[in-house]
C-alpha cells in the first residue's frame, strides 16, 4: 500500500519538479517567470508532437526543451533585453501558451502513442519500500534525479553558476566583475524554460500519453509556488514537488477507494495544501536570512542612478 | 614620472542635469592622485565613466598615451582600472571566497576551490587582513568588506586602483592601516585615486589633488602647493570656511533615560546587551564606536523601528518601551537614518512629496481629501530656498539629486515640525564640507532652541566639535562618557575597542 502510494507520489511530483528547477534556475538569475503554466503546455503539446512525428521519445523530449527555450527566449527578450516589466510579460506568456497549445493541439486530440515505460535499476529497485517508487521508473524520472544534483553542483561548483547567482543577487557587483548581466540573465531564463518544457512533456509523454487541451491544469502556479518553498533550491524543490504529488496521489486513492467526499474538492486537496504550506513556510522564511536573490524583479540598467 | 591615465573634456549629462561639464587631469604611475569636490560635482560620476558604467556624451581617455573606449566594466577591467565603490559592490548572500573569486581573471569553469583559496589567503596574509573566506558578507563589519573590495582588485592585479570614499567606513586605526596599505601599492608603482572629504586625509597621503566643481576640473595642485584652508576656498568657492565651536550647554533636566536595554536582532544575537544611556534637555550626545557595534539598533529602537527584549526606555517618568504612548511619542522623534535612500526618502518621488511625508496629515497640506498642490509647491520652494538644495526642474525624483542634497531634503523635513529629540546616524557620512558644516550648524541650532540630540558619528572631529559629551559604545554597551573638551583621540580610541576609562589609566 504505502509502496505503490509512495510510487504513485514521485510520478505525479515530477512535472511539478521540471517546471520547478527550470523556474528556480529563472529566478536565480533575478528574473521572475509567470509563464511557467504556459511553458508547460507548449513543452507538453512540442513534445507529444515531436514524439507522434518522429516515433522516437527522445526526439519529443529534446522538442520540449527547444520550444519553450524558443518561447522563453521571448520572455527573456522583454525582461533582459527590453527590460519590461517581468509579472506582465510572464503573465502574457502563460496566456500565451494556453492559445497557441489549444490551437495548434486541435488536430493531436485523440491521438496516442507509445510512451516512456518503467526502467527498472538493478539492484536499487530492489531496496525495501523506496526501490520501487524510486529506481523502477522511466528515463525522464532519472533524469529528473540527475538534473537536481547537476543544477545544485552547477550553481555552487561553477564559475558559471557563481554569475547566475550573482547577476540575480546583485547585477551590479556582478557587472562591475566583468560579468554580462544580460547573457547570463538571458540564458538563464531561456534554459530554465526549457527544463519546464520537459516538465509539460513529461506529462503527454509519460504520465498519460496523449496531448489533452490545458492538461498541466495549474500545475505551472504551484511549481512558481514552490519555488519559494524550496527557498531557490534544487534538493529542497525535490521536497516540495513530491509533497505535492503526495497529496496528488492520496485524493486519487480515496477516489479509488469511493469516498463520498466530492471529487471536486478531492481534487482541490493538493493545491490547498500546497498553498499552506507555503504560507506557512514565508513565515519562517521572513524570520530568518531571507534566500530570496536580492535582485529578482529588479531590470538591471548600467546607467541607472539608484 | 610617466602619466598612466589622461582624462580630457569629459562630459555626461543625465535627464535634467549636467554632472559632469568638462573635466580634464591626469594620474601618474606611482602616484596617490586626490579628487576633491563637493556633492553633486560629479565625483563619482567621473569614476563610473572611467570604470565603463557611464558612457561619456564627449572627451576622450588615454590609458599609457593610447586613446581608450570603454563599452563595458569589463574593457575597464581590462585596462587594469579597478574601483572600490562607495556602495560596496559586493553579494551580501554570498561568501568572502565567492566574491573575490567573480572578480578574478581566467577562472575556469570547473575551477578547484582549493587552488583559488590558497591563492587568496596568500594576499590577506601578505597584507595582515582578518578575513575568514567561508564567511557570508553580510555578517562582516562594512570595514571588512572594504578590505574585501581592495583584494578584489588586488588579485587582478589592477594598475590603476580608484578608492571613492574609503574612509568614511573606518576607525582611525583602520584608516592608518588602509594608508599603509596604499603606501605600499604606490611603493609597487601603482597608481591610486582618492577621494575623501576629510582634510587631515587629504594632507597626509595625497601627491597631487584636483579639485572639482560643478562638474569642471578647476586646479591640480602638487603636495606642497596646497594646504587645508587653500583646498577648502577653492572647492566651496568661498575664501572663509565656517569655524566656529559650539558652546557647551546642558540642563539636568533628562529626556530620555535608557537603562538596561537590549535589543536583539533578525539572527538573534544581541546588537544593544544591558546599554544605558541618559539624554539631557538640550544637550548634544555623541555616540562614537566602530560601526557595527550597537549604534543602528538604538537609532532603530528610539524611532521605533525595533522593539526591545529587555529593559526600559523612560521619557521623564513615563515608560514608552511597550505601551502605545511611545507611538505617539516616537512621532515627536526626528530621525535621519544611515542610509538615506532606502529609508530616509522615497526615491521615485518628487522633492515636493518627500518634503511633506512626515505632516501630510496635518491641515496645511490638504484640503478635505484632496492634496492642496498649492501649499506642497510653497512648502517645498521655502525649504529648497531655506536649505540651499540643488534640485533639477519640478517634479525630479529624488533618486536624481546627490546625496549631499538628499540629506538635506531629509533634514528639512525631519526638522519642520520642531521635535523634541532628534536621532541623527552619520548625517555628514559623504557629505563634503560645505553640507557637513550646513548640516552641523542645523542641529547646533536645535541644541540652543532646546532639542536633544543623540548625534552617531564615525568621524571623531565631528563628534568632539559638536558634542555636549560623548558616550562610547562597544559591543551593544556603553562603555563609558567622557568630556570632548577634556578627551583625547586616543582615549576614545581605546574606549571604542572596549576598554573602559579605568583600565585606559
Amino acid at each position: 500500500m504505502f509502496e505503490i502510494l509512495l510510487d504513485a507520489t514521485v510520478r505525479a511530483g515530477t512535472p511539478i519538479l521540471f517546471a520547478t528547477l527550470g523556474a528556480i534556475i529563472n529566478e536565480r538569475a533575478g528574473i521572475i517567470n509567470l509563464g511557467i503554466e504556459g511553458l508547460m503546455l507548449i513543452g507538453a503539446l512540442a513534445g507529444f508532437s515531436g514524439t507522434y512525428w518522429s516515433g522516437s521519445l527522445l526526439v519529443g523530449v529534446l522538442a520540449a526543451f527547444c520550444a519553450s527555450f524558443i518561447a522563453g527566449s521571448i520572455h527573456a527578450l522583454i525582461t533582459v533585453q527590453l527590460r519590461g516589466n517581468q509579472i506582465v510579460s510572464g503573465l502574457a506568456m502563460t496566456m500565451f501558451g494556453v492559445g497557441i497549445t489549444a490551437l495548434f493541439g486541435k488536430g493531436m486530440v485523440g491521438l496516442t502513442i507509445d510512451g516512456f515505460k518503467r526502467v527498472a535499476i538493478p539492484g536499487l529497485s530492489q531496496l525495501p519500500i523506496i526501490g520501487k517508487a524510486f529506481f523502477n521508473q522511466d528515463m525522464l524520472i532519472y533524469f529528473s534525479f540527475v538534473l537536481v544534483f547537476l543544477i545544485w553542483f552547477f550553481f555552487y561548483h561553477t564559475l558559471w553558476g557563481l554569475g547566475v547567482r550573482s547577476v540575480g543577487e546583485n547585477p551590479a557587483a556582478a557587472d562591475t566583475c566583468g560579468f554580462s548581466v544580460s547573457r547570463y540573465r538571458f540564458f538563464a531564463v531561456t534554459i530554465g524554460s526549457g527544463f519546464v518544457g520537459i516538465g509539460g512533456a513529461y506529462l503527454s509523454l509519460a504520465s498519460t500519453p496523449m496531448w489533452i487541451e490545458n492538461m498541466s491544469a495549474g500545475r505551472g502556479w504551484i511549481a512558481v509556488a514552490l519555488v519559494i518553498f524550496a527557498g531557490w533550491s534544487s534538493p529542497r524543490a525535490m521536497l516540495g514537488a513530491y509533497l505535492f504529488g503526495g497529496i496528488t496521489a492520496m485524493q486519487l486513492r480515496f477516489q479509488a477507494m469511493g469516498t463520498t467526499i466530492s471529487a471536486h474538492i478531492l481534487q482541490m486537496l493538493p493545491y490547498f495544501f500546497t498553498i499552506l504550506v507555503l504560507v506557512i513556510s514565508t513565515q519562517r522564511l521572513q524570520k530568518g536570512a531571507s534566500q530570496q536573490p536580492e535582485g529578482l524583479g529588479l531590470p538591471y540598467d548600467r546607467e541607472d542612478r539608484k | 614620472m610617466t602619466d598612466i591615465l589622461q582624462i580630457e573634456n569629459i562630459r555626461k549629462t543625465f535627464p535634467g542635469v549636467i554632472a559632469l561639464d568638462d573635466v580634464s587631469f591626469s594620474v601618474a604611475r606611482g602616484e596617490i592622485h586626490t579628487l576633491l569636490g563637493e556633492n553633486g560635482a560629479g565625483k563619482s560620476t567621473l569614476m563610473n565613466v572611467l570604470t565603463g558604467l557611464y558612457h561619456p556624451d564627449r572627451g576622450q581617455i588615454r590609458m599609457a598615451g593610447e586613446k581608450i573606449h570603454f563599452t563595458s566594466p569589463r574593457d575597464s577591467l581590462a585596462c587594469g582600472i579597478g574601483m572600490v565603490h562607495q556602495h560596496f559592490m559586493l553579494v551580501p548572500a554570498h561568501s568572502v571566497f565567492e566574491n573575490i573569486l567573480l572578480a578574478l581573471d581566467n577562472v575556469p569553469n570547473f575551477y578547484s576551490r582549493k587552488t583559488y583559496k590558497e591563492k587568496i589567503q596568500k594576499l590577506i596574509d601578505e597584507f595582515n587582513l582578518d578575513l575568514d573566506l567561508n564567511t557570508p558578507v553580510w555578517k562582516l563589519s562594512i570595514g571588512a568588506q572594504q578590505w574585501i573590495e581592495l583584494i578584489k582588485l588586488l588579485m587582478r592585479d589592477c594598475q590603476l586602483l580608484i578608492l571613492d570614499e574609503p574612509t568614511a567606513v573606518l576607525t582611525p586605526q583602520e584608516t592608518e592601516r588602509l594608508f599603509n596599505v596604499l603606501r605600499k601599492l604606490k611603493k609597487q608603482e601603482k597608481s591610486i585615486i582618492f577621494i575623501s572629504h576629510k582634510m587631515r586625509e587629504v594632507m597626509e597621503i595625497s601627491d597631487r589633488v584636483t579639485i572639482l566643481k560643478k562638474g569642471r576640473s578647476l586646479a591640480t595642485l602638487a603636495r606642497g602647493d596646497f594646504d587645508e584652508s587653500k583646498l577648502a576656498s577653492l572647492m566651496i568657492g568661498k575664501d572663509k570656511v565656517p569655524q566656529w565651536q559650539k558652546a557647551l550647554q546642558m540642563s539636568d533636566e533628562i529626556v530620555l533615560d535608557i537603562q538596561g536595554l537590549s535589543v536583539r536582532n533578525e539572527r538573534g544575537l544581541s546588537d544593544l546587551d544591558d546599554f544605558n544611556l541618559e539624554l539631557k534637555k538640550g544637550e548634544i550626545l555623541g555616540i562614537a564606536g566602530v560601526a557595527g557595534n550597537g549604534q543602528k539598533a538604538l537609532a532603530e529602537v528610539l524611532t521605533g523601528l525595533k522593539n526591545a527584549s529587555h529593559g526600559r526606555i523612560m521619557a521623564g517618568q513615563k515608560d514608552i518601551t511597550k505601551s502605545n504612548a511611545r507611538y505617539s511619542y516616537i512621532a515627536g522623534i526626528a530621525h535621519i537614518p544611515e542610509d538615506r535612500k532606502a529609508i530616509g526618502i522615497a526615491p521615485d518621488m518628487s522633492i515636493d512629496e518627500n518634503l511633506i511625508m512626515k505632516s501630510f496629515k496635518s491641515g496645511s497640506f490638504r484640503s478635505w481629501i484632496f492634496q492642496n498642490k498649492k501649499a506642497i509647491r510653497r512648502n517645498a520652494e521655502e525649504k529648497i530656498e531655506q536649505f540651499a538644495i540643488k534640485t533639477g526642474p519640478d517634479g525630479t525624483p529624488v533618486r536624481y539629486l546627490s546625496g549631499g542634497n538628499i540629506q538635506k531634503v531629509i533634514i528639512a523635513r525631519e526638522l519642520s515640525e520642531q521635535p523634541a529629540v532628534l536621532v541623527a546616524l552619520y548625517p555628514t557620512r559623504g557629505l563634503d564640507i560645505g553640507s557637513a558644516g550646513y548640516v552641523h550648524k542645523v542641529i547646533a541650532d536645535g541644541a540652543d532652541r532646546g532639542m536633544s540630540t543623540i548625534l552617531i558619528a564615525e568621524d571623531l572631529d565631528e563628534l568632539l566639535k559638536l558634542s555636549d559629551r560623548i558616550a562610547v559604545m562597544f559591543r551593544g554597551k556603553l562603555i563609558g562618557y567622557v568630556n570632548p573638551r577634556k578627551t583625547t583621540r586616543e582615549e576614545i580610541g581605546l574606549m571604542m575597542s572596549g576598554e573602559t576609562p579605568g583600565d585606559a589609566a
